[in-house]
């Protein structure tokens, strides 16, 4: 994200805090995406996730004359996605779902499809990603898809900026595990 | 070799393993990333991570995208949210803010720079103004902070400032009773509003000490003042 566009970010902010709705609307244009997949990423539902970027995006009508301008208006939208987002798994109660999907990757290592997976690193890569943990799946999201700095996921995800690169490390590892689980060696860790 | 070695002992990852991700994603600062551009060129292993991560990261932007977008069910729900809500009075304040950021904002970044070389040129004009004032005015001799010659080594006995006290204004105090307080007792407001109290000036002169308690004590009964102290 550019410096010009974290700037802008700031006056929408500043005039949503006035009660202006086209800037939101502008906003909600320019983040909603990357909101929403941040979120059913974590979510792993269309319909909760859809719901979690309205609440999301009330918060910041609400909240806007709040901003203290100290971390990005991106970062900040981030954190409170993540935020509502473990609710949302709190009041579902499915966290158990992520050791089915861990399991169902390592069951398909003895079937016919890891032989297309070996062939097709990529595949077996995503479909590891999407196995791994709540938390290393958003540290992941947070370094490679959204492209957030160390101190940035550090206050995203409310952790010192040593832990977001020593829980990096580990969710690597963790990948490298599923990933030879599922039949594919990358020579790592 | 560290990433080798470190691989062997079965020992923390080093420093450099756990920058690779940001560096791939280009989100370390400057020394950083330089750090890990030296490291890479020293250590095979690290270079091969190197790649390794590069997959991992392309991956999962590829996957992020397949992730499609939200319908517009939800913009609809949220604007429906926010057409419940009652309308905002936008405050004076906030509002003077918000156009002093949306100016700067809409500035180039030609032409800030331009205007803070011009703000600069006028600081180093007046410094040199004041310069050659100073210099004008004084002979070129030694001169310790601590000691003048000219000045005399006695301290006066009465006092050399005007008076200054610590006033708290009643919470009911409107601005225009407080505009006019100050004019009546020729006050200025020289610091404040620490904790609610306001540091005030009384006129230019120095005062007695007899004429500062009884300055004191007519303050003291304004309906509008609710606590004023004399302070050094």
């Amino acid at each position: 994200m550019s410096a010009t566009q974290a700037a802008s970010d700031n006056v929408l902010i500043a005039r949503i805090a006035q009660g202006d709705r086209l800037a939101m609307q502008v906003l909600y244009g320019r983040h909603h995406v990357r909101v929403f997949r941040f979120g059913l990423r974590l979510v792993r539902d269309e319909q909760v996730a859809e719901d979690l970027i309205s609440e999301v995006f009330f918060d910041v009508w609400r909240q806007a004359g709040k901003f203290e301008g100290r971390s990005a208006v991106s970062t900040w939208l981030l954190a409170i996605t993540r935020f509502k987002a473990l609710s949302a798994l709190r009041r579902r109660k499915d966290v158990e779902l992520d050791d089915e999907v861990a399991n169902a990757i390592k069951d398909t290592s003895d079937d016919p499809e890891a032989a297309m997976q070996k062939k097709d690193t990529g595949a077996a890569l995503r479909k590891c990603l999407t196995a791994l943990s709540p938390e290393h799946r958003e540290i992941v999201d947070l370094v490679y898809y959204h492209e957030r700095s160390v101190e940035d996921v550090a206050e995203i995800v409310g952790i010192p900026e040593n832990t977001v690169k020593t829980r990096l490390f580990y969710a690597r590892k963790k990948l490298a595990e599923l990933l030879k689980a599922a039949g594919v060696e990358r020579g790592w860790p | 070799m560290m990433a080798t070695r470190r691989k062997m002992l079965g020992q923390e990852p080093s420093e450099m393993e756990m920058l690779l991700p940001f560096h791939v994603a280009g989100t370390l600062n400057a020394r950083d990333a330089r750090r890990v551009n030296e490291a890479l060129v020293r250590d095979p292993a690290l270079a091969q991570q190197y790649a390794a991560i590069q997959e991992e990261y392309a991956e999962t932007i590829h996957l992020n995208e397949s992730l499609g977008a939200p319908s517009t069910r939800a913009m609809q729900k949220l604007f429906a949210a926010i057409d419940a809500e009652p309308a905002r009075k936008p405050s004076v304040s906030s509002n003077i803010s918000a156009r002093i950021a949306g100016f700067f904002a809409g500035l180039s970044t030609r032409t800030l720079a331009l205007s803070a070389s011009l703000g600069a040129l006028v600081l180093l004009l007046q410094a040199g103004v004041i310069g050659a004032v100073l210099m004008k005015n004084q002979s070129a001799s030694y001169q310790t902070a601590s000691l003048s010659m000219n000045e005399p080594t006695t301290r006066a006995l009465g006092p050399e400032a005007p008076p200054r006290a610590l006033v708290r204004f009643a919470p009911d105090a409107r601005v225009a009773d407080i505009t006019a307080l100050l004019d009546s007792y020729q006050a200025s407001i020289v610091d404040g509003a620490k904790g609610g109290l306001f540091r005030l000036q009384f006129g230019n002169k120095p005062m007695m000490r007899d004429e500062i308690t009884a300055l004191m004590s007519r303050l003291q009964n304004e309906k509008i003042v609710s606590l004023a102290v004399a302070t050094p």
